[in-house]
């Protein structure tokens, strides 16, 4: 188990069930990557300007206007569950 | 011992486009379930948002109508959480570079105006609409609508600098009228359009670090939001006085049972985990599109309060009143315009018509009485043709039947009595039956003359000239 993270924090934030084996293999994973980073840390990055995006553009926009794709019934059609128009999910409260 | 209240609102506004902010999908309320949708806003793989122009521009005017410092560089980034009201599994929003910092609105309380600093402005998409049971199918399940998601809206995030629950309404007001004005947002409570979470602590008197805070939710009207406040205020109090400490937790309003409960969900601390949205560019804004916009904002409500001050010589708690929404200051300033006596034309709005309006749950739009009426009313009391008390009556009728008030002065035979002799013999009647106030009154006691003019009044079915009423009863029992 790493110091810096709790695999299975992680694996509860994204919803994941994961064996011990899967916790030991992606933990290490996980590591390793963190290790990468830090490892960027170390840079001197002093003149460097940071990225904000890894493309070199900004100001796409679209204009404010409506289209219909009016495909919803094949959505709704293609979910697990649903019910007059509505998708139907687990109780919630 | 005494405790300070301290409370921050983050207020969500619908931006007011005609599509969501990042697909073509259209923003309209009411429409039947999941119409309004499409695999961009439904989160499907694959799929590219792209950032509506419109609703950048009227979040922009959102942060110059309240003073904020648009950062020249901002960018959106994702908000990672499992809700079955968000398919994505994030919700687009701004976190570490939002559009607008360090603004402020001004209140004004007890005639003094108070500061209220905001944080930030950033723009979000809103998540669905979850339906629990309710007529559906199993009330085992929960149903979701995906309309709302995608809907742009601006979050607002005032500092904590309001210091009680009335603060906390009048700075709502003050808001909503600023989103109004500026064309920024519909404000409908009702449609969803202007929502409001509330972070309420307390402190001793004199402390400086803020008191543990519990946030508020669902608090879907301005009274309603008043009222939850009050009452947090009041179950912090009671704990605090305890010995015990406040838990740092989310809760709900019901307004029906008047208190605010407890989520109880598993809130594992909030990790969001935000990270730089991949999929849009970020935003660059220079002073040359920051000031185009400005341009553009038409006088705010606080400006405009102020000139009604000025201008028409009203106090500021009038001026207050008239300007909370553009339609009210639009229809006041109309009938000054017709009839140049401000004092008395606000007087009959705040009164009156606020009154009709709130009992009839209309707006100043939907208002059976336009400008033009209101005035001729006034012109018929002010020409002595009825009385105010009259003009009241008359009122009234007009409200409900939309007719004008000359017809319903003249089909109910309202005018007034300003003829002596008829109402010198209603003064002989009514000191008369009343031998005895006459006695008190000569012996000293002046608060019954009052108590004549109202019998007096009566006498004449309110339609009497008051104050030839006055006139004449002094002339005969003094």
């Amino acid at each position: 188990m790493s110091g810096k993270f709790n695999i299975d924090n992680i694996a509860q934030l994204a919803r994941l069930k994961l064996t011990d084996a899967e916790k030991e293999r992606l933990g290490g994973h996980l590591e390793q990557i963190i290790e990468y980073i830090d490892q960027l840390n170390r840079l001197d990055t002093e003149d460097v300007e940071p990225t904000s995006h890894v493309l070199p553009i900004h100001n796409v926009f679209r204009e404010d206007e409506v289209s219909q794709s009016g495909a919803t019934p094949d959505y709704l059609t293609g979910s697990p569950s649903h019910q007059k128009g509505h998708y139907e999910v687990p109780k919630i409260i | 011992m005494r405790y300070e209240v301290v409370i921050g609102l983050e207020v969500h506004a619908q931006l007011k486009t005609q599509s969501k902010i990042f697909c073509s999908c259209p923003t309209e309320f009411g429409r039947p379930a999941n119409e309004n949708t499409c695999p961009i806003c439904l989160g499907m793989p694959g799929v590219l948002p792209v950032l509506n122009k419109k609703a950048l521009h009227l979040a922009m005017r959102a942060c110059l109508a309240t003073h904020c410092r648009i950062a020249p560089r901002n960018r959106f980034a994702r908000k990672n959480y499992f809700y079955p009201d968000l398919p994505k599994g994030y919700q687009i929003s701004q976190y570490e570079l939002p559009l607008g910092l360090e603004g402020h609105i001004n209140i004004l309380i007890n005639g003094t105006k108070k500061r209220i600093r905001l944080t930030r402005i950033h723009m979000e998409e809103d998540a669905g609409k979850l339906i629990h049971g309710e007529n559906l199918g199993s009330p085992g399940h929960s149903y979701v609508d995906f309309n709302r998601t995608g809907v742009p809206l601006i979050e607002i995030v005032s500092e904590p600098d309001l210091r009680s629950a009335e603060e906390a309404r009048e700075y709502l007001t003050q808001l909503k009228a600023i989103l109004d004005y500026s064309e920024v947002s519909d404000c409908n409570m009702e449609e969803g359009s202007l929502r409001c979470d509330a972070n309420i602590s307390l402190r001793p008197v004199g402390q400086k670090a803020l008191g543990t805070r519990t946030e508020l939710k669902n608090l879907n009207s301005f009274r309603f939001v008043q009222r939850a406040i009050e009452y947090e205020v009041e179950r912090q109090t009671q704990i605090l006085e305890q010995g015990d400490q406040v838990i740092q937790e989310t809760r709900l309003y019901d307004s029906t049972k008047g208190i605010t409960f407890s989520m109880r969900s598993k809130e594992e601390a909030h990790d969001y985990r935000y990270f730089p949205e991949p999929d849009l560019v970020p935003v660059v804004v220079d002073n040359e599109w920051i000031e185009k916009i400005r341009k553009t904002l038409p006088e705010l409500p606080e400006q405009k309060r102020e000139r009604f001050v000025g201008e028409y010589d009203i106090p500021e708690y009038d001026a207050g009143v008239l300007t909370t929404s553009r339609a009210m200051a639009n229809y006041y300033e109309e009938c000054v315009s017709l009839h140049n006596e401000p004092k008395i034309i606000s007087n009959w709005i705040m009164g009156e018509l606020l009154r009709e309006l709130k009992n009839n749950q209309h707006s100043i739009e939907t208002c059976p009485v336009k400008p033009e009426g209101l005035i001729s009313l006034l012109k018929l009391i002010d020409e002595g043709t009825i009385n105010a008390k009259m003009g009241k009556t008359v009122f009234e009728d007009m409200y409900r039947t939309g007719k004008p008030a000359k017809a319903i002065v003249k089909e109910e035979g309202l005018t007034q009595i300003i003829d002596s002799s008829v109402i010198e013999s209603l003064v002989d009647q009514v000191l008369e039956s009343n031998p005895e106030q006459v006695e008190q009154y000569k012996g000293g006691k002046e608060k019954v003359f009052g108590f004549l003019v109202g019998q007096i009044m009566k006498e004449s079915k309110g339609q009497a000239n008051p104050s030839l009423v006055n006139k004449l009863l002094k002339e005969r029992i003094s």
